[in-house]
Parts: structure tokens; C-alpha cells; sequence
């Protein structure tokens, strides 16, 4: 059996480094490239609480991925992880196959990861277009006296930035407030600023903290057609957190259940539906009176 | 639409500019007319170093959001090595101006290195800790210049490192024609004055250029970014540290120049005049003119270096009102009842001010 054959009979996958077994399904496209993340093992403690153990976790390229569980089940502690806000007390994280071990967050970011934050972190007291920018800073190359003098790089790339950012904006339909304050926008958009300035960033790998948080659901079909579309125009791979069950199991392509730190379940939007433990641990009493 | 905004930052800076042009050339003619007292023409160069002092503070507590508490040492780094480089050089370059400028240079260099040095500590600090080491560095700095002794001969420079207080300047053995620069507590002494309100003038221009221009650039933007949210900075990819360590010793390095510059003013200067009061003096200027804002530091620092000055029967108390003022503004803009007061206010204005600008 060749290593894609056994991969998309859903078996295992190989790492490059270390062998793990996994049950987790990369989509059919995804199969044949190598995943953009690979979790092993992966695991912290505060203290004595053990909040994530032995989380395992293989992302496709294009994937749209769900990371469900009750609240406290550790899914923002993942996030947390992945992008080296915490340092993992155990296992490894390979970022397109590269170890993220002695990177820091901003390096992680650098290497592909962006994300958007439970509890929005916006640069408040800037404009909605700043915020982007910041975004962009990466992709802006002028040295610090090329910028203080502004050499002729400066008005270059200013101008290239300045125009990204309003196509970012415009995804969101955020363009018209572009001169606004982020912290005066409402809520919902301002989780739409706060993906745009992740995707700015030019990740090969999204991750969105609740993104649905506090959305009306009309908001939030749009921000499901946004998460698809985006996934669609950048071909990145995508992992959300959320608590909008509609939302994860229309668009997420593979979800993993967590409780207590740990994975009770990994499959598809039907695997996950149909899990004993999963109703029980998460779904519970609302499953079945549904 | 995004661009409008661009040209109002443009032309806030370009007023700004503007502002300082104007009063150049007003002073400057009242000068040359013989409108200006002794006294009032002595105030010109003070004030220039001060409004530098004021920006570059701002740059780090209002831009980069780092209380400093000794920024005073910056200047005087600035202003020794200025005045060993001017009185060194004295033979070398008989031109003042030019003199002045590589002091002023040298000055600003001396003051980047040791803002780098002070900066690898302080900067992992946060909030009242920072403030702390920065007023304990400030304090450091004096003391340790207290106890320079310099001379300079045919020779060369002459440099004694006096801890324990037991030498003097005659220990510097000078040859015939030697002289003194830096005679210990007593700081430099007759040091040739070549301070002037031109040079001032260019260096309050060349300070404008650099932190407007550093505000406004992805630099400058990175900096805000690790101010307001430095979680979120790191998330995008902004390497924290180096953009603290950026405004820190850019904003040191301003103040080293601006040192330089008034240590050239004063024929006699001491290490103590550079203490925490100072610190705290050119912390008032922009808390006063408000963080962040660039033309409110150079206003606050003007109004309030001259009006102790024009008040000097009450010059005694001077620091005391600016204790009390610095307590009275802080309170009230931290005061949350004001606070919204103020935001909710600015917000009508803004917003009637928007629509007229769209109905136009
Ligand atoms: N920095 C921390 N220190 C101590 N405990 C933490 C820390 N961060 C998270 N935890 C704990 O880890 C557990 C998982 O939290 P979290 O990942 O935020 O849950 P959620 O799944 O709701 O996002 C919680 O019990 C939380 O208290
Ligand atoms: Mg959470």
C-alpha cells in the first residue's frame, strides 16, 4: 500500500520525523501533498493541570478544520500552543514540516500561522486600514532610515500596502470604514477586522478562535461563506474553533472533539454526529433532545 | 477614501513644521532687531534642547508606551561627550559650527550605545517596573559621570575614572597648554560656549523629521502595534523586542544630541543638573502636551519652561507646582467619568466634521 493509498483509507499517516498513528481524514486533494500542520503529542501543564495531553492532529493544505469541545475542554490552549505563546511541555508541532520548536510567535507567524483571538485583540486605537497594515508589515520591505527619509522604497511599498490592505478590507465589506477606529466598529465587524489582519499577515495556515462569538446568524452565514471563499482565493488551510454546530458541520471538512485536554473523537462532520462519546461528553443532553 | 486620511497625517506634520519655521524666523528678527533681553535670548538655546528632549521622550512613553523615568541621563550622556568632543577637538576643527555638530553627533551616538545597553534589561520590564529601573539608570548615569575626570593636551584626551574620590585634576598630569574638561562634580569647566539657537532650530527640524517620519512609516506602525496590543503585535509577526529596543534608543539617542547641544550652552555644567527632577520636568512637558502628540510636547515645554522663568519670584516653587500640575492632569485624564466625557466630545466633533466633509 502506498503511503497516500493508506492515508486516504484514512489508516495512519507517516511523518517525516516521527511515525504517528492517526485516524484523523485529510481531505481526498489534500492527500497526496504534505500536510501544512502536524500536531504529535502534543501537551502542557500549568501547574498540575494537565490542560492539553497527547493532542494529535495532521491539517491538509486546503483543509477547513474544526476543534470543538466544551468550554475549558483546552481548544484556545492549542492555539496557544501552535503559535508559541505557550511553550508545549511536550510533543512537537511540525509547520509544513518544520519543527516550530525555538521559534517564537512572531517567527511562527513568519513561518505561516496567523490567528484571530477568543477575546478580540484589535489595535484599538488605530484606524480599521492601520490595523490591516500591521498586518502587512512583513510584507513591506524598506529599512528604518529608508522609511525616515523616505527614500523612493518607502512611497513603493507604502503605496503596494496601502492598496492591499483595501482589498483585504473589502472582502469584509470593511473598505467604507476604513478610516474609522477599529474599537468604534461593532462587534461583529470587528472579528471580520481581526481575520482580515490574520490573513494579511499571508498565512499558509488560519486558525480562528470562535470567529461566530457573539454574531447574529445572519452574520454568521455570511462569515461561513467568508471562511470558504477565503480558503477558496488563498488555497490555506484553515482551523476554527466554535461553538456554532451549524457552522462547524457545514463547512468543516474534518473536526476534532476535545474534553478534559484531551481528543475523544476526530472524523468528518457524520463520524462526529453519530459518536457515542461525543453526544455524551459534548453534544449531551441538547443532542439528544434533538 | 484610505488616501484622504494619508493627507491628514501629511498635513498635520507639514503644520507642524510650519509652527516651528514661523517662530524661528519671528524670534530670530525680534533678535536681530535687539528685542530680546539678555536674560530672554538666554532662554533660546534651553528651550530648543528641551522640546527635543519633550519629542523624543514622547516617542517612548506616548508611542511606544513605556514610562521613562530617566531620560535626563540620556542628555547628559549627550552632553559630556559632546563637550570632550568639541573642547578635544578644539584645535583640530577651528570652525564652532562644525565642532557643534560633530558634538552634537557624537553625542547622539554615545547616547544610542548606552540607551542599548540600559535598554537590554529595562525593556523586559513592563509598566511600573520599567519606570523604576529607567529612574535607577538615570541616576546611575549621573553618578557614574560625577566621577570623570578629563583633560586634553597635545597629547591626546586624558580621561581618569576617579570611584573613590581620591583624585583630582591634577592627577590628569596635562602637559604645558593642557586643558581641562571634565573636573569630576563639578562637571565641565570652561567649556567654550558654541551653543547656538540656529543650531537648535535645525536639530528641533531634524527631530520632527525623524519621529513623524518613523511614526508614519510599517517601523513606526509596528511600534504602536506592540504599545496597544502586544499579544496581537507578536501574532502578526512583529518582533517586539526589536521595535522596543528601536524607539528606545532612537529616543536616547535624540536626547544625547539635544544634551550636546546644552552642554555646549553653559561655559560650567554639572552631572547633577541631569537628575531625576529633570527627568521628571521633560515627563511633565508631555504628559501635559499629551502623549503622542508631537505639537502639544514642543507647545507644554514652551509655555511651561517660560513661564517659571517669567515668574522667578516663585521660582522656588517650581518644581512643586509641577508636582501638583502632573498629579492634577493625571488624575483627570484618568478619571473615567472625564475620560468619556472627553471621548464622547471628540466623537461629535469628529462625526460632525466627517459629515460635513462628505456632504461637500
Ligand atoms: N495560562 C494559564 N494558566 C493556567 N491555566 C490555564 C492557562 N491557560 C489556560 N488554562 C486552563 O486550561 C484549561 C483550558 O482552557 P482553554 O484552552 O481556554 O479552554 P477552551 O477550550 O474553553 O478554549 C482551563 O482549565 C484553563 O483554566
Ligand atoms: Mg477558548
Amino acid at each position: 500500500m502506498s503511503e497516500s493509498k493508506k492515508r486516504r483509507a484514512g489508516l495512519e499517516s507517516v511523518s517525516p520525523v516521527v511515525p504517528v498513528q492517526t485516524t484523523y481524514y485529510v481531505p481526498e486533494r489534500d492527500v497526496d501533498k504534505s500536510p501544512i500542520l502536524q500536531c504529535i503529542n502534543l501537551g502542557i501543564s500549568f501547574g498540575g493541570l494537565k490542560a492539553v495531553e497527547d493532542f494529535n492532529l495532521t491539517l491538509g493544505r486546503t483543509e477547513i478544520a474544526g476543534l470543538i469541545g466544551p468550554n475549558g475542554a483546552g481548544k484556545t490552549t492549542i492555539f496557544n500552543l501552535l503559535t508559541k505563546v505557550y511553550q508545549p511541555t511536550h510533543g512537537t508541532i511540525l509547520l509544513d514540516g518544520r519543527d516550530t520548536a525555538n521559534m517564537t510567535t512572531a517567527q511562527v507567524n513568519r513561518a505561516g500561522i496567523a490567528r484571530t483571538f477568543q477575546n478580540i485583540r484589535l489595535f484599538h486605537n488605530q484606524t480599521v486600514a492601520d490595523n490591516v497594515l500591521i498586518g502587512l508589515h512583513n510584507e513591506m520591505d524598506y529599512g528604518m532610515l529608508g522609511g525616515i527619509l523616505r527614500l523612493p522604497g518607502y512611497w513603493r511599498a507604502e503605496k503596494i500596502a496601502r492598496n492591499r490592505a483595501m482589498e483585504y478590507l473589502a472582502l469584509f465589506h470593511l473598505d467604507q470604514h476604513a478610516d474609522e477606529l477599529a474599537g468604534s466598529l461593532p462587534y461583529g465587524a470587528q472579528r471580520r477586522l481581526e481575520i482580515a489582519r490574520a490573513l494579511a499577515t499571508n498565512p499558509s495556515l488560519l486558525l480562528l478562535d470562535e470567529p461566530a462569538a457573539g454574531m447574529n446568524p445572519s452574520e454568521t452565514a455570511e462569515l461561513m461563506e467568508n471562511i470558504v471563499k477565503i480558503r477558496d482565493t488563498f488555497h490555506i488551510a484553515i482551523l476554527l474553533i466554535e461553538h456554532d454546530m451549524s457552522l462547524v458541520m457545514n463547512i468543516c471538512e474534518g473536526i476534532a472533539v476535545l474534553n478534559f485536554g484531551r481528543l475523544i473523537a476526530k472524523g468528518n462532520a457524520e463520524a462526529i454526529r453519530n459518536d457515542p462519546t461525543v453526544v455524551e461528553a459534548y453534544l449531551g443532553r441538547k443532542g439528544a433532545k434533538e | 477614501m484610505n488616501m484622504k486620511r494619508y493627507f491628514k497625517d501629511a498635513r498635520a506634520d507639514l503644520l507642524t513644521y510650519a509652527g516651528v519655521i514661523i517662530a524661528f524666523l519671528v524670534i530670530s528678527a525680534l533678535k536681530s532687531n535687539g528685542m530680546l533681553n539678555r536674560s530672554q535670548t538666554g532662554l533660546l538655546v534651553p528651550i530648543c534642547c528641551y522640546i527635543v528632549m519633550a519629542v523624543s521622550l514622547n516617542l517612548t512613553v506616548g508611542i511606544l508606551g513605556d514610562l521613562s523615568l530617566g531620560h535626563a541621563g540620556f542628555m547628559s550622556v549627550g552632553a559630556f561627550s559632546g563637550v570632550i568632543t568639541a573642547m578635544g577637538l578644539m584645535n583640530v576643527i577651528p570652525s564652532a559650527p562644525m565642532r557643534l555638530a560633530l558634538a552634537m553627533v557624537v553625542g547622539a551616538l554615545c547616547a544610542a550605545i548606552v540607551g542599548f545597553l540600559v535598554g537590554i534589561p529595562v525593556l523586559r520590564l513592563n509598566g511600573d517596573y520599567l519606570a523604576i529601573v529607567t529612574l535607577a539608570f538615570g541616576e546611575i548615569i549621573k553618578e557614574l559621570i560625577t566621577c570623570l575626570i578629563v583633560g586634553v593636551d597635545s597629547k591626546g584626551l586624558h580621561v581618569i575614572f576617579n570611584v573613590n574620590g581620591s583624585k583630582t585634576a591634577n592627577d590628569l598630569t596635562l602637559l604645558d597648554g593642557g586643558r581641562i574638561i571634565i573636573k569630576g562634580a563639578q562637571g565641565a569647566t570652561g567649556t567654550k560656549t558654541i551653543a547656538t539657537f540656529t543650531a537648535g532650530f535645525i536639530l528641533i527640524m531634524i527631530t520632527l523629521v525623524i519621529v513623524q517620519n518613523l511614526v508614519r512609516s510599517r517601523h513606526g506602525r509596528a511600534i504602536m502595534a506592540v504599545r496597544d496590543n502586544r499579544i496581537a503585535a507578536d501574532s502578526v509577526g512583529i518582533p517586539v523586542t526589536k521595535y522596543k529596543m528601536m524607539a528606545f534608543v532612537t529616543s536616547a539617542s535624540l536626547a544625547g544630541a539635544a544634551g550636546a547641544l546644552f552642554g555646549l550652552n553653559y561655559s560650567n555644567l554639572a552631572a547633577a543638573k541631569f537628575d531625576f527632577n529633570t527627568s521628571i520636568l521633560v515627563l511633565v512637558f508631555v504628559v501635559l502636551g499629551g502623549l503622542g502628540n508631537i505639537w502639544g510636547s514642543i507647545i507644554a515645554t514652551v509655555i511651561l519652561y517660560i513661564l517659571p522663568e517669567a515668574l522667578r519670584g516663585f521660582s522656588t516653587y517650581r518644581m512643586l507646582i509641577y508636582a501638583i500640575v502632573l498629579i492634577v492632569v493625571m488624575l483627570t485624564t484618568n478619571n473615567p467619568i472625564l475620560k468619556n466625557y472627553f471621548a464622547s466630545l471628540r466623537s461629535k466633533f469628529g462625526k460632525s466634521r466627517e459629515k460635513e466633509a462628505s456632504a461637500s
